[in-house]
């Protein structure tokens, strides 16, 4: 196992390097002077050449790539140019709804993906079957924020049961903050919800033809004990490549969901700094989120490693 | 055999969906009843109705002409960042299988660093840097798409690269360019159009996800994702804003799903989803 945590952070480090190298040459692909795209409605040119020169815009490319380099490994992100503080302060306000919206959306997704896919493969070809893979076709197809707003049409507008916008802490206030986030985590799960069943149900289907199911059932193993000791433990790999694969997905929909449902969290914070052209902001926390992005893959491989060993090995 | 006889019937509906759009698309100034842009101040929020059959958003403007121009958006940031995405991924590829080495390791790393981040975040990103609009939305997502054709198209070319036909080829003396374009090239292309054609719903559905933000085409302009963020403040009074683009949209994504897979079958049977 440490040798496969090993290899994986040695492949990393080159990634990390080009990762840096693209956020650090996002500034300089603005058509024009950024100075001029971020002081758009300013007219001062005192201020304008300060702005250039507190971000080295007026220094030779390689020199300010070092500069920025050298304060990104002392931990300095940058400062947001709106509210002059610095960008992990900023994140680190914003980073606990994106965290909750997080996790309950992936629990929403999953609460509703492994009953469905189960029973989808157990009863293949059935109106149940069809209705499952008709729900996953749906979710695949539905863009998030489309479905936010039918779910606000719905439970908020015209059932009015729950809160269309805004956040409450689920930590200050439990019942509340639920009520806040069931929204925004089942628009963002449901996404999710669907890939999982469609992967479960095939993988489960592969399983059930494997010999060691039919000799697990031939020992006279219930069929209940099959699937939960056989089927479902081998179908769960594709399972977890595709929950590695879908996080991308899950955090530009959460961007979305947080934009849609006005939840103070590192979506919206991107959002915000993109139409206030605050690039040192931008730059900053679209590096946090790759690093968090790369981190995450990185331990679902690992996850691979832990839950087949041959992977291990290989 | 069900499944696969539930995807034959699937596919001429996605196909009847495809051409549909593609209809509307080039004939917008002829199916549209009226002007996408002309404002009606006296008929604003009206019901859907026979003289506004998908009936009319907050400045009086009509939905369904605005749904049909908007077809134009979607499916053209689909189709051309897919296909600024296959092209250029394409040739990453064919350059990195083919050179092997620094070359490989350099052109693979920069798309394992590209893949480093969430799609729409880069997206988001470069459309920010870029300038709101269609063009910036196209090299946006053609970016965001590049890697997967790039992985794609190295690994055909790593296979095809072994082959005997190609050593032949090598042996007679054909330079590279010309294994490259004679026998590679045409050898590894269908898994290029498959991926092309299942890529095309998702790009439609980030384009609409782009606009729905802001960053996508400017207001005048139809956009169904643009569209659909200017329904959400009326939803109380007037949700069929958001019901005609957002089924527009959905209907197309769904369409192009089945096309896709359709063509996924055809072109490559083993990867033909049975189960």
């Amino acid at each position: 196992m440490a040798r496969l945590i090993l290899r994986r952070l040695a492949a990393t480090v080159p990634v990390l390097l080009l990762v840096t190298a693209g956020v650090f040459a996002l500034l300089h692909l603005t058509p024009g002077d950024p100075v001029d795209a971020m002081m758009a409605e300013s007219g001062d040119a005192t201020a304008k050449a300060s702005l250039r020169r507190e971000l080295g815009l007026d220094r030779p490319l390689h020199e300010q790539y070092a500069a920025w380099m050298g304060r990104l490994l002392r931990g300095d992100l940058g400062h947001s140019i709106r509210n002059g503080e610095p960008v992990i302060e900023n994140v680190s306000r914003r980073i606990r709804p994106s965290l909750q919206l997080a996790l309950l959306a992936m629990l929403v997704s999953l609460l509703i993906a492994f009953p469905v896919g189960i029973v989808s493969a157990v009863r293949r070809n059935t109106a149940v079957d069809r209705a499952g893979t008709s729900f996953a076709l749906f979710g695949i197809c539905m863009p998030n924020f489309l479905l936010a707003l039918l779910l606000i049409f719905l439970f908020g507008v015209t059932l009015r049961w729950l809160p269309i916008s805004g956040y409450t802490d689920p930590l200050e206030d439990p019942l509340g903050g639920l009520r806040s986030l069931v929204l925004p985590a089942v628009t963002l799960g449901l996404a999710l919800a669907a890939v999982i069943t469609r992967t479960l149900r095939s993988s489960m289907l592969e399983a059930l033809g494997e010999d060691y199911v039919r000799t697990a059932r031939a020992k006279g193993l219930s069929e209940w004990r099959v699937i939960r000791g056989h089927v479902l433990k081998n179908a769960m790999i594709p399972v977890v490549t595709v929950l590695g694969l879908q996080l991308g997905t899950l955090i530009g929909g959460a961007v979305i969901t947080e934009y849609v449902f006005a939840l103070p969290g590192v979506g919206r914070l991107v959002v915000d700094a993109v139409f206030a052209r605050d690039y040192p902001l931008v730059q900053g926390v679209i590096l946090l989120i790759a690093l968090g992005f790369i981190l995450s893959n990185l331990l679902v491989d690992l996850l691979y490693g832990w839950i087949d060993p041959r992977i291990r090995y290989r | 055999m069900l499944r696969r006889a539930a995807r034959a019937r699937l596919a001429p509906f996605g196909a009847a969906v495809l051409l549909t759009a593609l209809l509307a698309a080039l004939a917008a100034p002829l199916l549209a009843p009226h002007d996408p842009l002309a404002q009606d101040l006296g008929n604003t929020l009206a019901r859907p109705s026979r003289a506004h059959p998908l009936g009319t958003d907050n400045v009086g403007r009509d939905l369904l002409s605005r749904v049909i121009w908007g077809t134009r958006v979607s499916l053209l940031a689909g189709f051309a960042s897919v296909a600024i995405a296959a092209l250029v991924g394409s040739l990453l590829g064919i350059v990195a299988g083919y050179s092997g080495g620094r070359t490989d390791g350099l052109v693979m790393r920069a798309m394992d660093a590209v893949l480093s981040f969430p799609p729409l975040v880069l997206a988001l990103a470069l459309g920010a840097v870029l300038g709101a609009g269609l063009t910036g939305v196209l090299v946006a997502l053609g970016v965001v798409y590049t890697p997967t054709f790039a992985r794609l198209m190295r690994g055909q070319v790593l296979t095809i690269k072994a082959r005997d036909y190609v050593d032949a080829a090598r042996a007679l003396g054909a330079p590279g360019w010309r294994i490259a374009w004679h026998h590679v090239l045409p050898n590894a292309a269908a898994p290029i159009v498959v991926q092309a054609s299942l890529s095309v719903a998702f790009a439609i559905l980030a384009e609409a996800s782009l606009s729905f933000l802001g960053l996508g085409i400017q207001p005048p302009a139809a956009s169904w994702g643009s569209m659909i963020n200017a329904g959400r403040g009326y939803l109380q009074q007037a949700p069929w804003i958001v019901f005609g683009p957002g089924a527009a949209l959905f209907v197309t994504v769904v369409g192009l799903n089945f096309v896709g897979d359709a063509i996924r079958d055809a072109l490559d049977p083993r990867l033909r989803a049975d189960t």
